[in-house]
């Protein structure tokens, strides 16, 4: 019997249930001890010019070891800036830019966002460090603040004087005239707002660093080691004198793909003084300095018929980069490849711009540029729905792609390779009792109650693995002690890579699940590997770890028939015991150990990149059920059924697990959680007593349906399931709440849907009709 | 300030600077790292331990409040080799994944369960509302937390 497809429950639990992780801030290693606590002093404006740092207090306080600014560093200075030619195309690759938007270590003369790191003190103990970060005094002398995407645009203000603007990259994609929307019966048209969130992983971001006898030893909180490494060269160091370690790491949600400017300065810092050091940031700079998600205004324009055929679409994408552009145009570029979603449009436009504001850096959240893709296309959908007085679900019905039309290239060149969205949307709505759902939404107007319900749908389309041409590393070893062991190059921080990575080779090699160790995430055993982020792990390195296995299989299978004296083609490997014999004499075995025995060293090993030419496309549709009270604005979150396709399914258990977290996410972000500035660029949302985080008494329990759809980009079949969740999630919960008032003439209402908008929305809509 | 406490069974004496954090003085002084720190504000509930059998948050509990009393940690719960059944209950349903909340929320659901052996999923949900998970969406920890009650019944 297979093991692949059943409900193993995960390796990695009994340690995390028992003694708890080991994440930096639990890590005891004897090169640790005595590390000095490292405590940053942050801007505390949004926009100024830094005339003066005054160290002196601080340094002359009780426990300070070191109190250290721009002034001190001793860096190779960056390579003289590239001229860009104006009409270069804009950066497709998440990569920041460079001069003039590059982002310096230490503030210098300027600071750009509340939280921007100016200074850094290290102490023997934790409490003096935040003591003494008190004591070190910055002269700011203030310049007007760019807290939003408007005022970005208004160019009143710039952040980067040099650049001569705040639009730091511009999509190319064509913007024509209104033509393609010629004919057109129906056209919605708006700004459509997907708000700044925090990623807010429960474990910070958080750094150790050790230099001794020439070598860099860095411990830090990442979703990849080996990138980590690439990055923290900035120290002036080669890659092969650094060794970075990912321990236990809390939480990632694409805001720990490799490290930040805070990481690559603790690492100097324990070069620099030789002490080791340790930085656990706490929950008040993680909301100030982590990078956050979302952060796009959309302006929208989509025409059909009145029968509720589409026939244009247009996108257009204003991505608020925050104070300095970590990936330059890519989330945007990502969101307009996805525009068209699960739907076939005779013409789509789409384009984008990236602005600098006086906020936050924004980067990789679970999604990143999908989910806004998916949020507007769906929202735009139910719009053009009920402007034209047709059930949101036929009009999906009529314009998806159908499946006999895969492979299937979007108007914006995403090309689809499987799906059937029509059947996951018939799935979520059999399963959820649609047409009793608005048999009770009618019973409930009719009857002038005041708690309405509202039944919100979204399919999806979503990229995974987009850079499968990066692949993925994995080492298999069988050893002559008949274990495994597997290297990977992806990083697991909660995913349960270690569980699903020994299914496989369990599954390929017939080594029991308690004889396979999992190893990831220390650049000294695995130089080479890509990491965890863009739901690739299980498609890129898990079909490493998958044809790494075949490999070790193959090359027993020699072994074996040199013990059995035998042809190679007459022996074979029976799983369900993990024994060699030879085909049709039960008598003859030899265990993994005798065969591993013979091998040169005892040791049967494979090394894998496995790269895939195609991303993939996994898909599904959503039905969130709502209740509003129409006297309070209050939304609750009754029902969430999801249907999901991702292809095959490793283990239930797991991927039934990354749908949940991703979900709650997703409806997260139409509900309660947005980050705020006030006009001043000043952070409103800088606690967890401020940020509404999503609690368990937000959220019901979900409904999971799945189906199984291949792909043949990979051995395994499979999709990646991590964003799934929430890119789905937050279209289906924020029509649902819509869909409750619309009745009432609401059209629109920008997450999140919190009670005083979801109140106002319903009175500027009774005005409006009363006039 | 001299502190003395019992933790998870132990006698601990200390001398610490009065300001101490109960979290600071288990994570630092008795050197029990399982217990986490999320957020410094009360909020989110990594932090969550029991003292004298009832769950506090120990980033809002001064170590010299805790002064003469008992202190349990996730490390403290399993008997021996045997798991709680809060923590089995976690294992079997999938309860956690990165496991940064984990500590706080079994300690939590051990006080929850102790107060009111037999919760519906709606009285789970509105106890579980201080303790704030990232990765599962609470639905496995929901059900982790009735399937403990319901084996321990």
């Amino acid at each position: 019997m297979s093991i692949l497809g059943t409900r193993v429950i995960r390796t990695e639990d009994p340690r995390l249930l028992t003694s708890g992780g080991v994440y930096v801030d639990d890590l005891r290693e004897p090169d640790l001890a005595g590390a000095v606590r490292a405590t940053f002093v942050r801007s505390t404006v949004a926009h100024a010019l830094v005339t003066g740092i005054d160290t002196s207090a601080a340094l002359a306080a009780p426990g300070v070891v070191a109190v250290l600014t721009a002034a001190d560093l001793d860096l190779p200075a960056p390579p003289p800036a590239e001229p860009v030619p104006d009409d270069a195309p804009p950066p497709e690759g998440p990569m920041p830019l460079g001069p003039p938007w590059s982002e310096p270590l230490f503030a210098v003369d300027r600071v750009r966002y509340v939280g921007e790191p100016v200074a850094l003190v290290l102490t023997d103990a934790a409490y003096a460090g935040e003591d003494a970060a008190e004591l070190v005094s910055v002269d700011y002398e203030m310049l007007p603040a760019v807290p939003s995407i408007e005022a970005a645009l208004a160019e009143e203000t710039l952040l980067y004087p040099d650049a001569g603007t705040n639009v730091c990259v511009r999509g190319r994609r064509p913007i024509g005239d209104d033509s393609i929307f010629d004919g057109c019966e129906v056209i919605v048209e708006g700004d459509i707002v997907n708000q700044r969130v925090a990623a807010l992983p429960m474990e910070g971001r958080a750094t150790a660093a050790v230099w001794k006898d020439g070598k860099l030893t860095v411990w830090t909180s990442t979703q990849n080691a080996q990138l980590s490494r690439l990055i923290l060269t900035a120290v002036g160091l080669p890659p092969d004198a650094i060794r970075v370690v990912a321990p236990d790491v809390g939480g990632g949600f694409g805001a720990k793909i490799g490290v930040d400017r805070e990481q690559i300065l603790i690492a100097w810092a324990a070069k620099h003084t030789g002490r080791p050091v340790r930085w656990v940031e706490t929950r008040n700079e993680n909301l100030l300095g982590m990078t956050q998600g979302r952060a796009q205004v959309h302006h929208i324009k989509l025409g059909g018929d009145r029968e509720g055929h589409v026939k244009a679409y247009r996108l257009d994408v204003v991505q608020d980069s925050g104070a300095y552009s970590r990936m330059g145009g890519f989330l945007p570029m990502l969101t307009n490849l996805m525009a068209p979603g699960v739907y076939d449009i005779p013409a789509v436009e789409a384009d984008y711009k990236a602005v600098v504001t006086n906020a936050t850096p924004i980067a990789a959240y679970r999604g990143a540029g999908r989910p806004e893709a998916a949020a507007t296309i769906e929202r735009v959908i139910d719009w053009y729905a009920a402007e034209a007085a047709l059930d949101p679900v036929a009009v999906r019905k009529l314009n998806f792609i159908r499946p006999e039309q895969f492979p299937f290239v979007t108007k914006t060149g995403a090309p689809y390779d499987t799906g059937d969205y029509e059947a996951a949307l018939d799935k979520v709505l059999a399963a959820a009792g649609y047409d009793e759902l608005r048999a009770e939404q009618r019973r409930r107007i009719e009857a002038g109650e005041t708690r309405l319900l509202g039944i919100g749908i979204a399919s999806y389309v979503e990229i995974t693995a987009a850079d499968g041409a990066a692949g993925e590393t994995a080492k298999v070893e069988v050893h002559d002690n008949g274990t495994a062991t597997v290297y990977t190059g992806s990083s697991a921080h909660g995913q349960g890579h270690h569980t699903a990575y020994a299914m496989i080779v369990t599954q390929e090699l017939g080594i029991p699940m308690d004889k396979v160790e999992v190893i990831h995430g220390d650049t000294d055993l695995i130089p080479d590997g890509v990491g965890t982020y863009a739901s690739r792990s299980l498609q890129l390195g898990g079909s490493a770890v998958h044809n790494a296995a075949i490999e070790v299989k193959d090359e027993a299978a020699k072994k074996a028939a040199e013990l059995f004296e035998a042809a190679e083609a007459d022996v074979e490997l029976d799983t369900e015991s993990g024994t060699w014999r030879i085909k049709g004499d039960p008598d003859k075995t030899l265990s993994w150990s005798q065969v591993a025995a013979a091998a040169d060293n005892g040791l049967i090993v494979a090394n894998v990149r496995f790269t895939a030419d195609r991303p993939t496309f996994p898909f599904g549709s959503q039905l969130s059920l709502v209740e509003v009270d129409v006297e309070t604005g209050k939304v609750t979150l009754l029902r969430h059924v999801t249907a999901d396709d991702a292809g095959p399914i490793l283990n239930p258990l797991l991927f039934e697990g990354q749908r949940h977290g991703g979900i709650a996410q997703g409806a997260a972000q139409a509900l309660v959680e947005e980050i705020l500035y006030d006009a001043d660029g000043n952070p409103l949302t800088a606690t967890l007593m401020d940020y509404g985080a999503i609690t368990a008494a937000e959220l019901p329990s979900f409904e999971l349906l799945t189906s199984e759809t291949p792909t043949t980009v990979n051995p395994l079949g499979v999709k990646g399931i991590g964003e799934a969740g929430t890119i789905g999630a937050t279209p289906a919960v924020h029509n649902a709440v819509i869909d409750a008032v619309k009745h009432l003439g609401v059209r629109h209402i920008d997450m999140p849907t919190t009670p005083e908008r979801v109140w106002t929305a319903i009175a500027e809509a009774q005005k409006a009709s009363t006039k | 300030v001299k502190v003395e406490l019992t933790v998870n069974g132990k006698d601990i004496t200390a001398d610490v600077e009065d300001r101490t954090l109960l979290v600071h003085f288990l994570r630092d002084v008795a050197d029990l790292t399982a217990t986490n720190i999320g957020c410094d504000t009360t909020s989110c509930g990594a932090c969550t331990v029991l003292l004298d059998g009832e769950s506090v948050k120990s980033c809002t509990v001064l170590a010299a409040q805790a002064d003469g009393r008992t202190v349990t940690t996730l490390e403290g719960l399993a008997d021996g080799g045997e798991m709680h059944p809060v923590q089995r209950a976690f294992h079997e349903e999938h309860g956690l994944q990165c496991g940064y909340c984990t500590p706080g929320m079994v300690m939590a659901i051990v006080s929850l369960l102790k107060e009111n052996p037999s919760p519906s999923e709606a009285e789970v949900r509105q106890g579980l509302e201080g303790n704030i998970c990232r990765c599962t969406g609470y639905h496995n920890i929901v059900k982790a937390a009735l399937a403990a009650a319901e084996a321990s019944q």
